[in-house]
């Protein structure tokens, strides 16, 4: 397959770039170099108060966080206790005993034999599905933000497209700030190039382009639900 | 979209005239404006954190080019494809392109500015693809065939009785009788015609907020999932982004994203931040087969090295127009392109050449209220007042206003030529006003008293003033 070749292009911008920064008669390979450097150390910069509370305190602000940005999230003891606050969530909503959800081994973990009547199917999220089950990579306390990562164990879909999303994240790996976070996406990664879409989700889909009214469930989820494990 | 940059002035008189357009103005104030307030205030390191964000975006405009060719490398790496577009048409060549070889019929789009500025959708739609706006402001002002009022909120002109008359009209599959009296009830009716557009759509296209050197990933904020479905769903994922969007890290991302959303409507950060690099990866059940980024410069290359680099460290948040007092008064249309309020006046010029725009950085007060709250420390009025300078330099602004120049230059460089005339002037505007304190005509300058009245002088002139202050000092 053949697209436009833009090589031309390319050498005009980038010749005009580096003559308007005045670089053409610096050494290119050394500012390279600079800058690979800049790069692989990927150093923080200020992260605010807000983003830096003790372990013991996150669990607490991550929730309170996510319930003041109009989502919901409950804690529970074990990752048994999980599929019965998923039948109680949708029984809230009268929705049916139904839930989509990805390939995560971590499911398996759950009890399913307390709710026998919850119907789970796997598999990237179809239209008519009203509520989608994920496990985030981390939660962050700072703003109650969930950290989700594209897979077949949990697919992107299932977070944008069901009326409802019922996020799992465990405990333990509720951060502090944004870069924990991230450093946590980097680790389960290891040599693996990163996930194809990394998602930071905040509260339910909203919209204020209606004389700047908010107005949930704009096209993702009009409800977010968040239970915190152990 | 063919800018009408030059008939600004015309433009302000239809918008003052247009009494819908003032209603829905007047929620910025409490909406934009009070919301920045309360979150900015409420995080103490916001000011270290502009610092900060300000240096990250010299230090990578100051090493574009290396950025660029970085970012270029981790992209492929990933199985993604970079193409460059010198200016519009050829990007607009590019991303026709990409439709063709995949045989795509229909596109949908989160919301651009960068698209909106090369025209996309009319490129779209004269190759016989239909292109699908889909976040919620966009996608009205697309039924309505018109412009983006404002960079991140472009339906704001609009009130809901002229939304829901327009839905009426284009909805033509849904029962007539239905009630929409609530913006729930519009809201829901958009997300389902859209949801049929996301789930057939060939191609997506998305912009950026950022382009990240270290990941190869583009940085997507929005507050209603939009453009995960775009980039999720369809077969495939086009970027459409300017040079300049570069950072070096997620780190460098987090640190500008932390104001970003303060600054714009005062969220401590959007509903969905999302980073997205290449095409699915092995074991994915969702997301694009093929991934593609445009990078455009359309002018950008041209600013580095100047007076107007610092412009391109905008983030495009809106603060400023959200702030301007200008912008409120006569909303975005009437700039007549695609980047409205002060970041607007700035960035045309740069863009489409300041004979066609030279109007617009003279519409402003300096009053300095959107310096105060870019979030970047972008020093928008001194630009504005480079881009009159250019225009004097280059014999584009009006006779009248050079004649005035001149003469005024003439009497500030002759000091006891200034004084005299100062006085005389002062004396004769005292002498008109005949004590009522205010005059309702001025000679030479009927168009600025017939909207308002010009308060007379009382008194000497300052350096009279001043004079006598010193002789009695001394005294």
């Amino acid at each position: 397959m053949t697209v436009l070749d833009t090589k031309a292009a390319r050498n005009a911008i980038l010749g005009k770039v580096t003559r308007a920064l005045d670089a053409e008669g610096s050494d290119q390979k050394a500012r390279q170099k600079v800058i690979v450097a800049r790069i692989a150390k990927h150093e923080r910069g200020v992260v605010p108060e807000r983003g830096q509370a003790a372990a013991a305190d996150r669990r607490k602000l991550f929730m309170s966080q996510i319930i003041a940005l109009s989502g919901t999230a409950e804690h529970v003891g074990s990752a048994k206790d999980v599929p019965r606050a998923i039948a109680t969530y949708l029984k809230q909503y009268n929705l049916p005993a139904k839930i989509r959800a990805g390939s995560d081994k971590r499911l398996k973990k759950f009890d399913w034999t307390k709710t026998p009547t919850l119907e789970v199917t796997h598999g990237p999220a179809r239209d008519d599905d009203k509520a989608g089950l994920t496990y985030a990579v981390s939660g962050v306390a700072e703003t109650g933000t969930l950290v989700l990562t594209s897979s077949g164990d949990n697919p992107t879909s299932l977070n944008f497209m069901p009326d409802h999303s019922i996020v799992v994240v465990d405990g333990k790996t509720v951060d502090a700030c944004y870069e924990d976070g991230f450093d946590r996406v980097r680790k389960t990664q290891k040599k693996n190039p990163l996930p194809r879409s990394i998602n930071f989700i905040t509260g339910p889909s909203r919209t204020a382009d209606i004389e700047q009214v908010i107005y949930y469930g704009a096209h993702g989820p009009k409800h977010l639900h968040v239970i915190v494990v152990g | 979209m063919e800018p009408t940059t030059q008939a600004f002035k015309s433009n302000v008189k239809t918008a003052l005239g247009d009494k819908q357009l003032r209603r829905a103005l007047g929620t910025i104030e409490q909406g934009f404006v009070a919301k920045r307030a309360q979150t900015t205030q409420a995080l103490p390191e916001f000011e270290q954190l502009r610092n900060q964000a300000r240096d990250v975006k010299d230090h990578t405009l100051a090493n574009l080019d290396v950025y660029l060719e970085a970012y270029e490398a981790k992209v492929e790496g990933l199985g993604g494809h970079v193409h460059w577009a010198q200016d519009a048409a050829q990007a607009c060549d590019i991303v026709l392109d990409i439709c063709k070889q995949h045989d795509a019929k229909l596109v949908t789009k989160s919301k651009s500015m960068i698209t909106e500025e090369i025209a996309l959708n009319s490129a779209l739609d004269a190759a016989g693809i239909e292109p699908v706006e889909t976040d919620l402001g966009e996608y009205i002002i697309q039924l309505r065939k018109e412009p983006p009022s404002h960079i991140i909120a472009p339906a704001i002109h609009l009130t809901h009785e002229q939304i829901e008359a327009d839905f009426r009209d284009k909805h033509t599959n849904l029962d007539e009788d239905r009630v929409l009296d609530d913006g729930a009830e519009l809201v829901a009716e958009a997300r389902t015609q859209l949801r049929q557009k996301f789930l057939k759509a060939d191609v997506g296209i998305t912009g950026a907020n950022f382009l990240i050197a270290e990941t190869g990933a583009n940085v997507i904020v929005t507050n209603e999932g939009n453009a995960d479905l775009t980039h999720t769903l369809p077969r495939v994922h086009i970027v459409v982004a300017s040079i300049e969007k570069l950072v070096p890290t997620f780190e460098d991302a987090m640190g500008i994203l932390r104001i970003l959303a303060r600054s714009a409507t005062g969220q401590d950060i959007s509903a969905y931040t999302s980073f997205t690099s290449g095409p699915k990866r092995p074991g994915d059940v969702d997301g694009p087969d093929a991934y593609h980024v445009v990078l455009l410069d359309n002018g950008r290359s041209d600013m580095l090295g100047t007076e107007f680099q610092e412009m391109l460290r905008c983030i495009r948040c809106g603060a400023c127009m959200n702030h301007c007092p200008v912008y409120n008064t006569i909303g975005g249309h009437a700039y007549g392109w695609i980047y409205p309020g002060p970041m607007g006046a700035v960035l045309t010029p740069s863009l489409i050449g300041v004979d066609k725009a030279g109007l617009l950085p003279n519409a402003s007060t300096f009053c300095g209220r959107c310096e105060a709250v870019c979030p970047m420390h972008i020093p928008l009025p001194k630009m504005m007042r480079h881009w009159r300078s250019r225009e004097f330099e280059r014999h584009l602004s009006p006779s009248t206003t050079r004649y005035g120049l001149k003469l005024w230059r003439h009497l500030a460089c002759r000091p006891k030529v200034y004084q005299f005339v100062t006085g005389l002037v002062i004396r004769t505007l005292k002498a008109l006003s005949a004590g009522k304190g205010v005059l309702h005509k001025l000679p030479f300058a009927s168009a600025w008293t017939r909207h308002r009245d010009f308060p007379a002088p009382e008194g000497k002139t300052f350096q009279a003033q001043w004079r006598d202050r010193q002789t009695k000092g001394d005294a």
